[in-house]
């Protein structure tokens, strides 16, 4: 065997388990890619930063590696193969990659590929954390190696069975041929191959030439499921006992029970079997949610105060202004400066599944049910409550109603586990929407200001303070060490310990701006307000402050923003991302007044990505009346060119940069909580105004780009802060100024009337049949 | 405790429960068909659209007392059956347009994209963007512009 640096990089050690049938798994041990680099005439090289040496991603990565051979694939005799994979699929589409992944190298359909989520596996450490859009980067490599070493096994065994030398077999959709025509199946070798020991072997990957499955467009392998109705979600999955429960919820943010009322009343009333009280608030369990709703709603409680009762927007926003960290770190600033601070409000980091969770507490052991990030995390928290070890508790990881970082905390799995040992019954505890508004978790609100100066046709430096109220990191890595570092001194103490390193890991200024000095600072601490990663982290403020100034510096130094943007980028990966957007929006078009083009630049996730958005702003679109609803400028088109280095499933990526864009329009636009003494008014999806029909283009353009690499970067969160970038931009044009909030309409008169705290849920509606299209 | 009828996805159902409970707890939670989703409860997120004699409604806003037994309610599960089908046309786009992604909003995404076009249909004419911007069901993943295409494309079949 030639030992070529191509053949090296596909070569791995892995393991055949014993088992019944064939089962492999994987180990790896990769290189960390190479840095691209890049010079220009007027712009002056910036250092590389830390995100451009290491990012989250990496570090995510490397928390892998240790149990990344602990994934097993298994072959079956029917000829199919499957494989539990350690993440949550919450429409990201990963069971549907990794399907292709195995497809791929054992060489049979995507059809005969059954990927199901793995139960919480302590034992995989960090290695069951979904997060970061690091799924296919993690696992792309493992599933493989897992999958071409149940191959290579059934293949010695076949060359056994007909002997012949393995090199000679092919194997063509599960069928592996002798020369002499003869052939045996998958399903035949399946239990043949079977091994009584496990032991390592050395396997070869296939070479991305022949690939046939990956980077070919395919259908998502649950759609047919989700458009008949057949796909189950916790809240759809049936557990004997597991009766609807409710939690009746503080009037202000961790306000807690002091006493209840009127127990014996709702205790009686129709369908309700069991309230009490839990940690949260007072938990209610009848036969159907509806009645679990109204008995929340007769609720007399007596309520403790809240962590934030006398804040409000208006008393934060000073707070961090005054937290701001002064620039200065730059030496010398010389010339003309931009200087641009913007807001950028609350946002909710809702699914449209609520938290639900299905607990099942016995004397001496526990079953949780329900969609999780942080599987192993809700294990080891659940036994801790319940003074249990966490092997008596089974975490059963079920597909999730969305995710966008929600699910990494297990707020409604200690509730449910709660309630279930309380009521000595299982329950199934589902979130009123409401309750996702007001006591869910939510991106904290945040300043960014940026300082550029520029002299000549250079931009000598580039400085930037991003002050936000604390991030809740205790979700960790997914896994309980990770997770005590983040409520350990320093970390947590709103002092930025732990969200400094997540900055610095994320944060990158793509261009050549001499200079470039960015830091993070917090106020408060991380147990304040209910917050957490929401999609796209700090990028999805930071760009779009960090977009709009090279925008203004564009103009002030009489430069198109896109051919301003082409000379500043660093290397020609992230000019060919940018070209192909602005080409195919056909950038620089003749725009009627009060319409514009925005263009923006992103790079994160091992990958680059540019967008162009046109952006109507004229009175007969601005004040288009639909019910209940906020209507206002709206995107027209949307182009973006994306390259995650290896695409694995273009259709996927296409998805997530459409559903990426969408947060983004929304959260420009429309889209935000309003805090006020303690707690947030919003309370239904008719006041948080997260982009709907009226507001979505009717022209979207993804670009895939073609490989530029041999291995995948993230996509789950890297359509957000390009696009809103994109339409920041564009909505800046148009209206010839910049806006200084986002959303930008947060401190109009709110378009709707509050729903009251008490009751916390407002009641059932019942004209239903008057509504009927 | 009131005993009620009507017809669900073409058969006749009786359950017990109080007349003020309403239609989608009874279909979830009492009767298993978990098609419809929970997503608001106050008739705002329409992920619980179904169809009742044929045209649009959200069942989390209609107390089952109020369910006439002659009354034909049809959830997803029940749809592909009006047309006699395996699929309805409407949901053969949605796959062709791969249009889901988690899915949870998407049961109630066709039931309405169903009864709009119908509606159109009904008034002589075929579905215009305006009438997609009068679609109120949310998707948290953003699936809107796929479903906008999808719609389209089903509506040609129907």
């Amino acid at each position: 065997m030639t030992s070529t640096p191509e053949v090296s990089r596909r070569r791995f050690l892995t393991y055949i388990v014993a088992g019944p049938t064939v089962i492999a798994a994987a180990r790896w041990a990769d290189a960390s890619p190479g840095l691209g680099s890049g010079t220009t005439m007027q712009p002056i090289p910036s250092a590389p930063g830390a995100a451009d040496e290491y990012d989250l991603n990496d570090m995510l990565t490397d928390s892998t590696r240790p149990t990344a051979n602990m994934i097993t694939v298994t072959m079956h005799k029917d000829g199919t193969a499957s494989f539990a994979l350690p993440r949550v699929e919450t429409g990201q589409g990963i069971t549907t990659s990794s399907a292709m992944l195995i497809a791929e190298e054992l060489d049979i359909p995507v059809g005969k590929v059954h990927v199901t989520l793995a139960d919480a596996r302590p034992e995989l450490m960090m290695n069951q954390f979904t997060a970061g859009s690091n799924t296919t980067i993690s696992t792309y490599t493992p599933i493989r190696s897992a999958a071409a070493a149940a191959k290579q096994q059934m293949l010695l065994v076949a060359a056994s069975e007909l002997g012949v030398s393995p090199s000679d077999l092919r194997t063509d959709n599960g069928v592996v041929r002798a020369p002499d025509g003869r052939t045996m199946t998958y399903g035949d070798l399946a239990e043949k191959a079977a091994a009584t020991q496990t032991r390592q072997v050395e396997i070869e990957l296939a070479a991305p030439s022949t690939f046939k499955v990956i980077g070919k467009p395919h259908n998502r392998v649950d759609a047919h499921d989700a458009v008949t109705g057949r796909k189950k979600f916790t809240m759809d999955h049936h557990v004997p006992g597991a009766l609807p429960t409710m939690v009746c919820r503080p009037p202000t943010i961790k306000g807690a029970v002091k006493r209840v009322n009127n127990i014996s009343h709702v205790r009686a009333m129709p369908g309700v079997t069991h309230v009490g009280v839990i940690s949260t608030g007072v938990a209610v369990r009848a036969h159907t949610f509806g009645q679990c709703i109204d008995a929340i709603r007769a609720l007399k409680v007596s309520w403790n105060p809240g962590t934030a009762d006398h804040e409000s927007d208006k008393t934060l926003l000073p707070q961090l202004k005054a937290a701001e960290r002064p620039f200065g770190n730059v030496a010398d600033v010389n010339g003309n400066l931009i200087d641009e601070s913007f807001t950028f409000w609350w946002k909710s980091n809702s699914a449209l599944e609520p938290n639900t969770a299905i607990a099942d507490v016995r004397q001496d052991k526990a079953t949780i049910w329900s969609s999780l990030q942080s599987p192993i995390y809700a294990q080891k928290q659940v036994a801790d409550l319940l003074g249990f070890q966490t092997s008596q508790v089974t975490v059963r990881v079920m597909p999730g109603g969305g995710a966008f970082g929600r699910r990494m905390f297990n707020d409604v799995v200690l509730e449910a586990a709660e309630a279930s040992k309380k009521f000595g019954v299982p329950v199934k505890l589902m979130w009123h929407r409401t309750d996702e508004f007001r006591a869910g978790r939510v991106h904290p609100m945040a300043i960014s200001h940026v300082r550029a100066a520029y002299s000549g046709g250079s931009v000598v430096s580039f400085e930037q303070r991003h002050t936000s109220v604390a991030t809740d990191w205790t979700m960790g890595f997914g896994e309980p060490i990770t997770s005590m570092m983040a409520t350990t001194p320093p970390n947590g103490q709103g002092d930025a310990g732990y969200s400094q390193t997540v900055w610095n890991l994320t944060i990158n200024v793509p261009y050549n701006f001499g200079e470039v000095d960015h830091m993070v600072n917090e106020i408060k601490t991380y147990d304040v307000f209910h917050t957490g990663s929401v999609r796209n982290l700090y990028s999805a403020d930071a760009a779009v402050a960090r977009e709009l100034v090279v925008d203004k510096l564009a103009k002030a130094m009489g430069h198109d923003p896109y051919a301003f943007r082409s000379t500043f980028l660093k290397d020609d990966q992230s000019r060919a991302v940018l070209h192909a957007a602005a080409k195919a929006a056909r950038w620089g078009r003749h725009m009627p007044a009060g319409t514009a083009q925005g263009i923006a630049f992103h790079k994160e996730y091992h990958g680059v990505i540019a967008a162009v958005a046109e952006i109507d702003c004229r009175p007969h679109t601005v004040h288009r009346q639909v019910r209940q609803a906020v209507t206002g400028p709206r995107v027209t088109k949307l182009v973006i060119a994306v390259d995650v280095g290896l695409p694995i499933n273009p259709r996927g990526l296409e998805a997530q940069m459409q559903g990426g864009a969408m947060d983004a329009i929304g959260q420009v636009l429309t889209e935000s909580l309003h805090l006020h003494n303690g707690y947030f008014l919003e309370g239904s999806w008719d006041d948080y105004y997260y982009t709907r029909q009226w507001n979505v283009p009717k022209e979207i353009k993804v670009i895939v780009m073609p490989p530029s690499s041999d291995t995948p970067g993230g996509a789950g969160e890297f359509g957000v802060a390009v696009t809103k970038s994109a339409v920041a931009c564009a909505l800046a044009r148009a209206l010839g100024k910049t806006p200084q909030q986002f959303p930008v309409n947060h401190d109009a008169p709110l378009p709707f009337t509050p729903f009251p705290t008490v009751p916390p849920i407002p009641q059932s509606r019942r004209d239903g049949l008057k509504h009927t299209y | 405790m009131a005993k009620h009828t009507f017809m669900l996805n073409g058969r006749r159902v009786h359950v017990d429960a109080p007349d003020d409970v309403r239609l989608l707890w009874v279909l979830r939670d009492l009767l298993g068909v978990t098609g419809p989703k929970y997503g608001c409860g106050i008739e705002v997120c329409k992920a619980c659209t179904s169809h009742i004699n044929g045209k649009a409604f959200n069942p989390c806003s209609v107390p089952v007392g109020e369910l006439k037994a002659d009354d034909e309610v049809t959830t997803i599960e029940g749809l592909p059956a009006t047309v006699e089908k395996d699929l309805h046309p409407m949901q053969e786009a949605w796959l062709e347009h791969d249009v889901p992604q988690c899915g949870y909003c998407q049961p109630g995404q066709i039931m309405a994209a169903v009864a709009k076009v119908r509606e159109a249909h009904a008034a002589g004419r075929e579905i215009t963007d305006a009438d997609l911007d009068e679609i109120r069901n949310i998707c948290r993943c953003g699936t809107y512009f796929r479903l906008r295409e999808a719609i389209k494309a089903g509506a040609k079949r129907m």
